[in-house]
């Protein structure tokens, strides 16, 4: 350092902000979820993590170096997030070749065709995912039972998520306080004893790993807390109306998906609207849609597809609702008044 | 204008599904297997050839004005027919199609030709243009329909490559056919520019 002027264009003070650092923040706030469902589902959540991380780094590296002909950009670890929440996204039991199909629609139609990172309007992960489950619907909805199949990967036993049970207990013309005997306790889906996703049962994991994200700002409070709020409104109108047909607020938020979309998936920056109230409007959105389907759809779980739906609605959202420009407002009424 | 061009301009130069995007709408509508594919082709073919000659024909007799309803007028007439014929002759065919057939009325394809090519150009430039132009939305459709049959259901042309259980269903409902179709619009835009 004998250099003593620095001479540089602005800005000269950087945060130390970076995709990479972002993106490594984000694996950090999912390793309490990853430890969870490596407790409960064992080898078979090791096995479908590390093969859908290693696809997904795999297929950008491969489309990125061999298609495009560009310089490969895997070491951002984006791909790596992606992997690792398409991983959260599967059943534990789902075969190997089901998952490399996942990465390589989820890296190479989600993500790479739309001119990637930055430029995908829809969540790859969750493009991902939601091609397999239209188009392996058998595969994609057996759910290994916690705990006993720790040591049994494909041949692990599987049994209904509480979701499932009560979408068909309910068109089946059973009552909630019934077929709430049938699912496990609110403890147990709290810690992530129940069937489900590798990554979206342990509601506390999740809470904490979203906790981590808030205080390193990784994530603002906005699309989380609107998403689940939501979600708890409207559950909560509709659980007074009728009890016995409508599942309480609290059952709607533990079970499937809402936390892990909630804090990981909708919060995706890309995906996402930009100023504070947009993600607001996004957030009601992916709640009121996942209980419209959850409730009235033909699918038992719709926080993929909400978030999807309205991934589509953010370019519209920050057109809508532009943050103003400072002075800007002083400026337009300067101007009217002046007239 | 050399006829072979003007025939060969449909299948690779201007086809009109990779290249004009038009006839949406059985391009994605009816592709769900190549059989599908070609029957919808054919059907479009036979009515495109007979309004381009009939268009061709009449053009000195149409008032500008209304030449946009004679021209469907035109159209609907070989539609019925291919319709009757149809539903006469390959029933199955006819049901897998449904709605698609009459819709081949306002397939801008048609529409198209006869407004852009047929009512400026003379009787046997119009023939070979429809046939061209026919001829490779047919082969446009047949590899719309192969590709999603393939990985889709395991088949090509009812063939079966590999179990039914393999196959991605995504491909045989409406998303696998944007999917499909837009990668494939990729991939002959590319082959088309090299």
């Amino acid at each position: 350092m004998n250099q003593k002027l620095v001479i540089s264009p602005s800005p000269h003070v950087h945060g130390g902000d970076s995709v990479p650092k972002n993106m490594y923040g984000v694996i950090i706030a999912l390793l309490p979820a990853l430890v969870a469902s490596l407790w409960f589902f064992g080898i078979g959540a090791l096995i479908i993590t590390l093969t859908s991380i290693a696809a997904c780094v795999f297929f950008e590296w491969l489309i990125q170096k061999y298609l495009l002909k560009t310089t490969p950009s895997v070491s951002d670890g984006s791909a790596a997030v992606t992997g690792l929440l398409l991983a959260f996204n599967l059943p534990t039991n789902i075969p190997l070749g089901l998952i490399i199909i996942g990465a390589a629609v989820a890296i190479g139609i989600g993500k790479l065709s739309f001119g990637g990172l930055g430029n995908n309007p829809f969540n790859p992960a969750l493009v991902g995912r939601v091609f397999l489950l239209i188009s392996f619907p058998v595969q994609m909805t057996s759910w290994p039972v916690p705990i006993t199949s720790r040591l049994h990967y494909i041949d692990a036993e599987t049994a209904a998520t509480p979701l499932s049970v009560i979408k068909e207990g309910v068109s089946a013309g059973q009552t909630i306080p019934e077929l709430m005997s049938e699912i496990p306790s609110y403890i147990n889906m709290f810690i992530g004893n129940i069937g489900g996703s590798a990554g979206e049962m342990a509601g506390i994991a999740l809470i904490l790993g979203g906790i981590y994200l808030l205080w390193k700002k990784i994530i603002t409070w906005h699309i989380p807390v609107s998403v689940i709020g939501s979600v708890i409104i409207f559950t909560g109108i509709l659980h007074l109306i009728d009890p016995s047909t409508y599942a309480d607020p609290l059952f709607h938020v533990l079970a499937g998906g809402v936390l892990l979309g909630a804090f990981f998936m909708a919060t995706d920056y890309v995906t996402s609207p930009m100023s504070r109230q947009g993600m607001l409007l996004y957030g009601v959105g992916i709640g009121v849609i996942t209980v419209l389907i959850r409730v009235f759809g033909s699918y038992p779980e719709g926080v993929s597809f909400a978030i999807l739906i309205m991934n589509a609605f953010t370019p519209l959202i920050d057109r809508y609702m532009k943050p103003k420009r400072f002075g800007e407002k002083v400026k337009t009424v300067r101007a009217q008044t002046s007239k | 204008m050399n006829q072979w061009k003007n025939f060969t301009k449909g299948f690779f130069k201007d086809n009109p599904v990779f290249v004009m995007l038009l006839g949406m709408c059985p391009t994605l509508g009816v592709t769900s297997s190549a059989v599908n594919g070609l029957g919808m082709g054919l059907a479009t073919t036979f009515v495109l050839v007979m309004s381009n000659i009939v268009v061709a024909l009449v053009k000195n007799f149409i008032p500008e004005k209304v030449r946009i309803p004679s021209f469907i007028v035109i159209i609907a007439s070989f539609v019925t027919i291919v319709e009757m014929v149809m539903q006469a002759y390959l029933p199955a065919l006819f049901e897998a199609l449904g709605l698609f057939i009459p819709l081949i009325v306002v397939n801008c394809l048609v529409l198209g030709r006869a407004e852009a090519f047929a009512s400026k150009n003379t009787l046997g430039s119009s023939i070979v243009d429809g046939l061209g132009m026919g001829l490779g939305f047919s082969m446009a459709l047949t590899m719309l329909g192969a590709v999603r049959e393939l990985l889709g259901s395991g088949m090509i042309f009812g063939l079966t490559l590999y179990p039914e259980d393999y196959g991605m269903l995504i491909f045989v409902l409406a998303p696998g056919a944007f999917i499909a179709l837009g990668y494939l619009t990729a991939f002959i835009n590319r082959v088309r520019k090299a």
